[in-house]
């Protein structure tokens, strides 16, 4: 089973891309199965599951969700296994932009949308540099100057990744997805894998669940701005 | 490369600045990435997992690839292909090929609903047999495949459609440099935005300042100003239109600049003037192209004859705009 993560900024237009991929893995009659990282509430395996996959959803709740995620990628690949999955997805969304979901040697996919403003290359940490494919949404109702410098500097933050630019109401663009997902991922033991970028060292006294405000309450790993 | 300063670096490749940006370290600019880097406490690479050494080998890697990006020049397309596919009812097209080179027009012509924008796609696309059509079109006779390997099939093409609006908070002049920036270096850009911007008020027929917002443009102001900079600033050298409405902008010299700059124009229309003006075009019935026209030069008159009947209703357009009380029409322009 081939394991490929999804990410990126919130309402970017990621469930609707990954379900016209899902539907074109369908299509060609191979096993797909989809799991949807959120934080406090999500729709999206429903989604999923109404496609006719396998498809299962985690909250994070009150923890971080990156930290929820790697923890629980384990269980969810071998959900997968069980499942007898060809091509496991994961979606999960972006939020503080500081980390990413990025596994070494898994395909690592970050949509990313024109919309969400010109500076957004820049602003997107490891979710989007560290992205072995970029898929730019939302690029069919700008002017071709904006797409050109949104691709331009998506280039900038990623020379390593492919980028593409994908409508995800029509489809436009995703057979070519599909394609390059089958060419680029891989099946590899994913207990022998790291992590692409460490996760936040965090564990102050609000990690912990403090709500007061002021230096006496600061306690553990804080940074001041200076 | 790497014994560059900051500054130097920054100079030449303003666009680094988002990868450098990402360190939140205040860089001495008079010095280079591994002199910055040797002042950096443990605690930064202990928050990277990485060792100096994997941080400077990760620069340098960057800059290698991100300076090829930015000296990559665009493929030369000297011809594109389309061969024939099927229509909504399964029969097969009736030609054998169509082939466009840079400077010429093709219009595409057809009842509504009838394909147009679906070819306008299966270019986009540079479809192989992978489209609903299965029309395959090729580019400088390469495939897509191939083409993956060289340059992105997708910025050889421009697009332009009713759709596209200008989002950017910005006004003229900002914009227009930020988009020039992206291919030319510093000294050259104000005055390609000088021309951009001319062209655009010359093909818009109303005046604008550089000043203005790009989102407060009028409709037909800021299709002049998207097609002045298709024109120059992108380097598509094949250009897709799909029916933009014409707004009171010059369309046809709108077409005649884009040519200039050796581009390839694709335009899905229902423009009879603007139809006749290109050197040929393709009809559309249920899906399928099912003639290709060549202006002769019995169509040039009927062209010119149109031409000077467009010019007689710009002219009382414009007599109406400007508040005059109309008594003929006829014997005016």
């Amino acid at each position: 089973m081939r394991l490929v993560t999804f990410a990126g900024p919130p309402a970017g237009g990621k469930t609707t891309v990954l379900c016209k991929i899902i539907k074109c893995f369908k299509n060609e009659g191979i096993p797909v199965g989809a799991v949807k990282f959120d934080c406090l509430q999500t729709e999206d395996d429903r989604i999923f599951g109404a496609m006719g996959i396998p498809s299962k959803k985690g909250l994070s709740a009150e923890l971080c969700p990156d930290h929820y995620f790697i923890t629980n990628i384990p269980d969810v690949y071998n959900w997968g296994q069980k499942n007898d999955l060809e091509y496991l997805f994961t979606e999960s969304a972006g939020l503080c932009n500081r980390c990413s979901p990025y596994i070494r040697n898994i395909l690592s996919i970050c949509i990313i949308d024109q919309l969400s403003g010109i500076n957004s290359p820049q602003k997107i940490g490891p979710l989007l540099k560290l992205a072995d494919m970029v898929l730019i949404t939302k690029g069919d109702i700008v002017s071709q100057a904006e797409r050109e410098v949104f691709y331009r500097r998506v280039q900038m933050a990623n020379p390593h990744g492919e980028i593409y630019f994908v409508n995800g109401l029509t489809g436009q663009g995703i057979y070519e997805i599909c394609e390059r997902i089958k060419e680029l991922s891989s099946e590899c033991v994913l207990e022998e894998q790291t992590l692409r970028f460490p996760m936040p060292m965090a564990l102050c006294s609000y990690c912990l669940g403090e709500t007061k405000i002021g230096e006496e309450y600061q306690i553990g790993n804080v940074k001041k701005i200076g | 490369m790497m014994n560059k300063t900051i500054r130097e670096l920054t100079e030449q490749y303003p666009y680094i600045n988002i990868y450098l940006d990402d360190f939140d370290i205040n860089f001495d600019e008079n010095r280079s990435f591994e002199e910055n880097l040797k002042q950096q406490p443990d605690h930064f690479f202990e928050q990277r997992k990485m060792s100096f050494k994997e941080v400077l080998d990760e620069f340098e890697d960057y800059l290698d690839k991100a300076k090829a990006i930015l000296e990559e020049s665009i493929e030369n397309v000297d011809d594109i292909t389309i061969y024939p596919g099927k229509g909504k009812d399964g029969v097969p097209e009736p030609y054998e090929e169509i082939t466009v080179h840079p400077g010429e027009i093709i219009a595409i012509v057809g009842e509504t609903g009838s394909g147009k924008s679906r070819l306008l796609e299966d270019i986009e696309w540079q479809a192989e047999k992978d489209t609903p059509t299965g029309r395959t079109v090729i580019i400088n006779g390469m495939s897509k495949k191939e083409r993956r390997k060289t340059s992105g099939r997708q910025r050889l093409i421009a697009q332009l459609s009713q759709n596209m609006n200008f989002v950017l908070d910005m006004n003229v002049d900002e914009f227009l440099k930020m988009h020039a920036e992206c291919f030319v270096s510093q000294g050259e850009v104000e005055v390609l935005v000088k021309k951009v911007y001319e062209t655009a008020i010359s093909l818009s027929g109303e005046e604008f300042s550089l000043n203005s917002s790009i989102t407060g443009l009028s409709g037909g102001q800021s299709r002049a100003l998207m097609i002045a900079d298709c024109a120059y600033i992108s380097r598509a050298p094949i250009v897709l239109i799909d029916e933009i409405e014409n707004a009171g902008i010059d369309i046809q010299r709108a077409m005649k600049i884009l040519v200039g700059s050796e581009k390839i124009v694709f335009i899905a229309t229902h423009d009879p003037v603007l139809a006749l003006f290109a050197n040929k075009r393709i009809v559309i019935r249920n899906g399928a192209v099912s003639k290709i026209i060549e202006r002769n030069e019995e169509e040039e008159k009927a062209l010119h004859e149109a031409e000077k009947l467009y010019g007689r209703l710009l002219y009382l357009r414009n007599r109406i705009r400007s508040g005059e009380k109309i008594s003929q029409f006829g014997g005016m322009a």
